[in-house]
């Protein structure tokens, strides 16, 4: 009997193959939000496992927020194009330009803006369900998600009137104008996520690995200097070996610094973390509250 | 013992869930297993210093790190389940805190259902309370192999051992009457980490392993069923490229086995159209294979171009499941609008969801006695209870003492699609006939 055991990642990567197809049973037209980041790119792998031989069966979609890295951007459109899949991506410069999207006066961040732009996308192509990348174990409000999260007609999570998930069995019947987040790697840690790229050898964008980059000191982290990121002068500004253990704007993504070259670097190094990856992002920080926050008002 | 979240690549998955009443001290006893096994990260003891020192006296309170929402933490309460996960080198652990309150009681149910083990927590001043019943026969009701006892609050009971062994006394008189194999009762204090993760130095009467240290080694071994292949139909996987001729004419039916082996050769009966067919390939990403096991995500190629979609089931031949339109269940009811009698619902089962109709109130599970009480008026909401239906359509199915996968159902109330309960079927009153089985292409 021993010989039929699924080790730690077989079960988890069966337990979200299983949540992508349920999603193609359930719901008329589906999107996978890619934005070319770790998480998504397990997505990914994990979609092509789920329906292959056949074509992916739904579209990808980004938010592009305008303050991206540049790196994630073309890693997001060589994937798309070498998967044969069709990406739509929507900006939150258009959104803000079409007036869907308004930015309060000072407002850099483009956190809040994405939420607008995301709901018009899904608005415009009819998505009824949108599968993310989003894991339990990155923040607190995340924990107490479900893997079909459902939003209501203004994209809203009530996160104390969650559907109950029983087994595997999942709910996905909406009214017209309701929509479902899926979260299939809900039970993912940010390790097994590594792991799984390793076992699949997967590529990532170049920025999680160590490279030289010019940051500047700034509540407490090490922010890439950048068009939108001017140090002040009295700010200290170094040359560093760093790279992002998790990717937000480029004007809220802290790099650590790091010699990890390769995917077992970086597997060493998350095991010696003695910080939490969203710990790296000043998005987060604001509050106790922050992502639940601006997950009820139609966040991911 | 030196554990830490550092050792990589465990070699399986633990899932867990905790339940006890309010001040149980179960978000505390989740707390102390992260920070005892170091699973907690320095940005999350800042977290917790920074609101200690706002809401919580300068005193760091554990269950502030499972209790993520906002009215949680200004209440003091957990709302809803919260998913922690940590991992030591012998195993990875997904544990599901579940809220002990009497209105939240379908959580624990949505945190047990997918469980190895529950860890019921019981405060050792009050001993066993109607709460300890409740949440003990739901883990009996679903089936969840292994129970844990955890008697908390043993240091302000002066660590006695008369009174640990009066509360697991008041346990083993219940427990008979429920069906669980296996139950450990383990003395601790949750809020100082006594046999938590560390052995306590207060306990010399008490031989058995600590909490964590019975979490790495209960046999696990499988709680998936092997026997009887089954193989609900997700989706059909048709590629209809044009330019391959391969993939033209591929036409494969995807799913996660729900049960058993399959092998390629094998004979499998398809449901509904009830008809004999052979595997031709088994395929995945990864290459084709020559057997897949429960619970492998696959899609199987078939001799034979028969009708199955999405809602369709394949079975083994030796181990026929029941089919059948008048059902009867056990269930939890989850919704604040009680069930009723003659009322319409939609019924999820496997990948197929059907209309029912409730013919019958069988009985309601009396959570002080459980005992089961005849002919109750209503079912409503946190009540347990047996129920008949009647589906448009027959359901293949096994008992759910034989496979939870195939053994249970949601069902769906139409117009709000609310999920309004959980249910688990009794074994079919006939497998399929063989008759049915002879209809051979």
């Amino acid at each position: 009997m021993s010989s039929y055991h699924l080790d730690h990642l077989q079960h988890l990567e069966t337990e979200a193959i299983h949540i992508m197809r349920e999603v193609l049973g359930e719901f008329e037209r589906p999107a996978l939000l890619f934005s070319g980041g770790k998480d998504s790119i397990c997505l990914l792998r994990l979609a092509e496992k789920a329906f292959r031989p056949s074509e992916l069966p739904l579209p990808l979609l980004n938010v592009d927020t305008g303050h991206h890295f540049p790196e994630l951007n073309e890693f997001r459109d060589v994937r798309a194009v070498q998967l044969g899949a069709k990406l739509i991506v929507r900006t939150v410069d258009d959104a803000i330009a079409k007036g869907i999207a308004t930015p309060a006066p000072g407002e850099i961040s483009r956190n809040r803006l994405q939420i607008p732009t995301l709901l018009a996308a899904i608005e415009e192509f009819q998505f009824d369900c949108c599968i993310g990348g989003a894991r339990r174990d990155e923040e607190k409000s995340r924990a107490k998600e479900r893997f079909f999260s459902f939003r209501d007609s203004f994209g809203q999570w009530d996160p104390k009137n969650q559907r109950p998930e029983i087994w595997n069995l999942y709910n996905g019947r909406l009214n017209p104008g309701e929509n479902m987040r899926v979260f299939p790697l809900s039970n993912w840690t940010e390790m097994d996520v590594w792991e799984y790229i390793q076992r699949e050898r997967l590529e990532v964008p170049s920025i999680y690995f160590s490279h030289q980059r010019r940051c500047v000191r700034r509540g407490g982290q090490w922010l890439p200097v950048s068009a939108l990121v001017p140090p002040k002068p009295s700010e200290e500004v170094r040359d560093l070996m760093v790279r992002v253990r998790t990717i937000g704007d480029i004007i809220s993504t802290g790099c650590v610094e790091s010699p990890a070259e390769t995917v077992a670097d970086i597997i060493t190094e998350i095991a010696a973390a003695r910080v939490t990856e969203r710990g790296s992002r000043a998005d987060d920080k604001a509050s106790e509250a922050a992502m639940e926050d601006r997950k009820k008002a139609g966040y991911f | 013992m030196s554990l830490s979240v550092t050792s990589p690549r465990p070699v399986d998955i633990l899932r867990f869930n905790t339940c006890g009443s309010v001040d149980d001290g179960k978000s505390t006893l989740i707390g102390r297993l992260l920070y005892d096994s170091k699973s907690l990260m320095e940005d999350q003891i800042e977290a917790l210093e920074r609101s200690a020192d706002i809401t919580g006296g300068g005193q760091i309170n554990l269950a502030n790190l499972t209790d993520g929402l906002r009215a949680e933490r200004e209440q003091g309460i957990t709302i809803d389940v919260a998913y922690r996960y940590f991992a030591t080198p012998r195993r990875k652990f997904i544990i599901a805190d579940t809220p002990g309150h009497v209105q939240y009681t379908r959580n624990m149910v949505t945190g047990a259902s997918s469980a190895n083990l529950s860890i019921i927590l019981v405060d050792a001043r009050l001993g066993v309370i109607e709460q300890s019943r409740r949440h003990t026969a739901i883990a009996a009701l679903l089936r969840i192999p292994h129970l844990v006892v955890a008697i908390n609050k043993m240091d302000l009971v002066g660590w006695s051992e008369a009174r640990f062994l009066e509360i697991r006394a008041q346990f083993e008189a219940f427990l008979p009457r429920l069906d669980i194999k296996d139950v450990k009762f383990i003395p601790l204090s949750a809020l100082n980490g006594d046999n938590v993760v560390d052995p306590s130095p207060h306990t010399p009467w008490y031989a058995g392993p600590t909490l964590l240290a019975h979490l790495e080694t209960v046999h696990i071994a499988s709680d998936f069923n092997l026997t009887g292949f089954r193989l609900p139909v997700q989706w059909v996987n048709r590629p209809n490229n044009p330019t391959d001729a391969a993939l033209h004419d591929f036409r494969g039916f995807s799913g996660q086995i729900a049960g058993g082996i399959v092998r390629t050769g094998q004979k499998l009966l398809s449901f509904p159209a009830g008809i004999v067919t052979t595997v031709k390939q088994i395929w995945t990403y990864d290459g084709v294979v020559e057997e897949a096991f429960c619970p492998q995500s696959i899609t199987l190629v078939l001799e034979h171009d028969i009708d199955i979609s999405r809602g369709s089931m394949l079975v083994a031949l030796d181990h026929l499941p029941g089919s059948s339109s008048d059902l009867q269940a056990e269930v939890c009811w989850m919704h604040t609008r009680p069930l009723q009698v003659g009322k319409k619902y939609f019924l999820k089962h496997t990948t197929h969801t059907v209309q029912v109709v409730v013919t019958e109130l069988i009985d309601k599970l009396n959570m002080s006695s459980l005992e089961s009480e005849p002919a109750p008026a209503a079912l409503t909401v946190n009540d347990i209870g047996e129920i008949k239906l009647r589906a448009a359509r027959p359901l293949v199915f096994d008992g759910y003492s034989t496979n939870r996968l195939t053994g249970s159902f949601i069902l769906i109330e139409p117009g709000t699609n609310a999920t309004v309960a959980a249910g688990m079927l009794r074994a079919p009153y006939e497998v399929l006939k063989p008759e049915t089985a002879d209809y051979v292409i």
